[in-house]
């Protein structure tokens, strides 16, 4: 796997994260190096293997669809960028 | 005239408790002492982030109020740090990132709660690498963490500080986190004794996540018997973490109050992986656990030869693993709700864009991208899928391993601590530091680092042991009779001797 400009922009705009010319090329290096070890899975036989997506197979639990943190508003929105009348302010994004 | 008290730099949770009921020192006196150790060391280690001298005062006075009416706990009056990935209510969290710089808890994490309802006292946070992305605490946002035994060498990482905190006596107990080894390599790094407990068994509310399925909340102290102390707090069901587990209490000092006998390994069967010991081990590390399994085989453990063979590619499943949950963890981070926002932007999507090319570095960004590369249509089977296959392979060798033995010993990392900026341009370098950590985190498994040794230049290494699902107790028994036999955690850094 070798990564093109390209691929480093596009990987960018997914993650949105800007990248400026130099931390693109020295990202893509990087990434040369860290999928040049990643690749060598590739050679190993999993035909027929369950993927492991948790340390234990258990069943995740579900708990009563009850409040128990109670309202929180104010403290939380106390540590927001931006805020007014109780909501969070993003740039406009309906003209 | 009143003599100053004496200092308990050194001394274990356990020798800090008898003192704490005995009068010879208060929690006040304690914390003071841990404040101005902390302070002193702070410009040669830079080991924390925040220090909260005023709320540890606080706490302490309670403490020395519950201790006077002899209602303490084992812990009740112990100065204590968290790694600063742990939220604490009205104390700033910051992931050791410029993303959190000015983030403020509004809530407790499980642990913390659990630790401060056992009667310790914070204070303060350990810094880290940014958001535990690393394995020598050089990505922080606060600069790097030194090394006590040499101020030239990193403490390893992600968990540095809380690991140098020890090492240097500023404090008897600190918690880090653990996702691919970063309780246990910087315990390695440090001489100190750092546990990851099986995946489930500490909550990870309020642990602010890197890669979910793997990060691990665990203690750091200067002794085995002191880390199942400290698990004994921090273990605990909470149904706020889904997979956090319900399961009878257990007592993880029990097996360790038996008395020390001539023998006390007798029957324990401690495998040894060929892997772990192949080309690439440095001579003095290979050394000091050979020499540490000469001890185990002397305190009664019978050792036998084992093959882990899908576990060389542990480091390639982690770094498709970790960083594709990290790029899905890390996508909160958008500027809007909490934490660092760009001044400047064109728009919402500029705003987010710009607000995390500020916010997160480097090597964050890097784990970042490769995760949503991994993630991204069309390689998602290839590499995704491909990894947690490969996961379940790994898993399948320990547990056959466990048939043929009780704990599997090795060495924690494959060097001792290198030097700052020697691997910090060089990911995969950096990466291959957790060769032997990280499958414990893809099984889920229980592993434990403690001293074993020393370098010829004094720096410590590292002996891991690990063992299988809930057998956290097993591994701080085995731990802990190796201690008592010797004194490799004992032993102090010159320039903290005092």
């Amino acid at each position: 796997m070798s990564f093109a400009p390209d691929d480093v922009a596009r990987l960018a705009r997914l993650a949105r994260i800007d990248l400026d010319a130099d931390a693109a090329r020295d990202v893509r290096g990087k990434l040369d190096a860290i999928f040049a070890l990643i690749d060598a899975l590739q050679s190993i036989d999993t035909t027929g293997v369950e993927p492991m997506a948790h340390a234990q197979d258990i069943e995740l639990p579900l708990r009563d669809d009850a409040v128990t943190a109670g309202d929180c508003r104010e403290l939380y929105q106390a540590q927001a960028p931006a805020v007014a009348g109780g909501l969070y302010l993003v740039p406009k994004v309906i003209e | 005239m009143t003599a100053a008290p004496p200092a308990y730099h050194a001394a274990t949770l356990g020798e800090l408790a008898r003192a704490l009921r005995a009068r010879e020192i208060s929690s006040v006196e304690l914390a003071q002492q841990a404040l101005t150790r902390i302070g002193e060391s702070q410009a040669a280690l830079n080991a924390f982030i925040t220090v909260d001298a005023d709320g540890a005062l606080v706490e302490a006075r309670r403490a020395d109020a519950v201790l006077a009416r002899g209602e303490a706990g084992p812990l009740t009056g112990i100065p204590i740090a968290h790694k600063d990935v742990l939220m604490t209510a009205g104390l700033r969290t910051t992931c050791a990132s410029r993303m959190l710089e000015h983030f403020v808890a509004p809530y407790d994490a499980h642990v913390v709660a659990r630790l401060r309802d056992a009667g310790t006292v914070l204070v303060g946070k350990t810094n880290m690498d940014e958001f535990a992305m690393g394995s020598s605490s050089e990505t922080s946002h606060f600069g790097p963490v030194r090394n006590p035994w040499s101020a030239a060498c990193v403490p390893g990482g992600s968990s540095g500080g809380s690991a140098a905190a020890v090492a240097a006596g500023l404090l008897a107990a600190t918690t880090g986190t653990d996702t691919g080894g970063s309780i246990r390599q910087p315990a390695a790094l440090t001489g100190v004794s750092g546990l990851k407990p099986t995946y489930g068994v500490c909550s990870r509310y309020g642990l602010i996540a890197f890669a979910s399925s793997l990060d691990t909340p665990g203690p750091f102290a200067r002794t085995a018997e002191d880390c199942a102390l400290l698990l004994n707090a921090m273990a605990g069901h909470d149904e706020r973490d889904c997979t956090s587990l319900d399961r009878p209490r257990e007592d993880y000092l029990r097996v360790l109050r038996a008395p020390a006998t001539a023998k006390p390994l007798a029957g324990v069967r401690i495998g040894l992986p060929r892997e772990y010991f192949a080309d690439g081990l440095e001579r003095d590390v290979a050394s000091a656990v050979d020499a540490a399994l000469g001890e185990l085989r002397a305190l009664g453990a019978t050792t036998v030869d084992i093959d882990l063979p899908m576990v060389r590619h542990a480091v390639a499943v982690y770094y498709v693993i970790a960083p594709a949950e990290a790029s899905s963890n890390l996508s909160r981070f958008d500027g809007v709700r909490y934490g660092h926002r760009a001044a400047q932007y064109a728009d919402l999507s500029d705003m987010y864009c710009r607000t995390r090319a500020e916010g997160f570095g480097a090597e964050v960004k890097r784990r970042i991208l490769v995760g949503t590369y991994v993630l991204s249509h069309g390689y998602y089977d290839a590499y995704y899928l491909k990894a947690q296959q490969v996961r379940r392979l790994i898993a399948r060798d320990f547990v056959r391993a466990f048939g043929e033995c009780d704990v599997i010993a090795g060495p924690t990392a494959p060097t001792c601590a290198f030097k700052i900026g020697a691997k910090a341009d060089d990911p995969v370098q950096m990466y291959l530091n957790d060769i032997f950590t990280i499958a414990a985190n893809l099984t889920g498994m229980p592993a434990i680092s403690i001293p074993c040794g020393f370098t010829p230049d004094g720096l410590p290494i590292g002996l891991q042991l690990q063992g299988n699902h809930f057998d956290d107790a097993r591994l701080l028994n085995v731990a802990h009779r190796f201690q008592q036999a010797t004194d490799w955690h004992r032993r102090t850094p010159a320039g903290f001797v005092a």
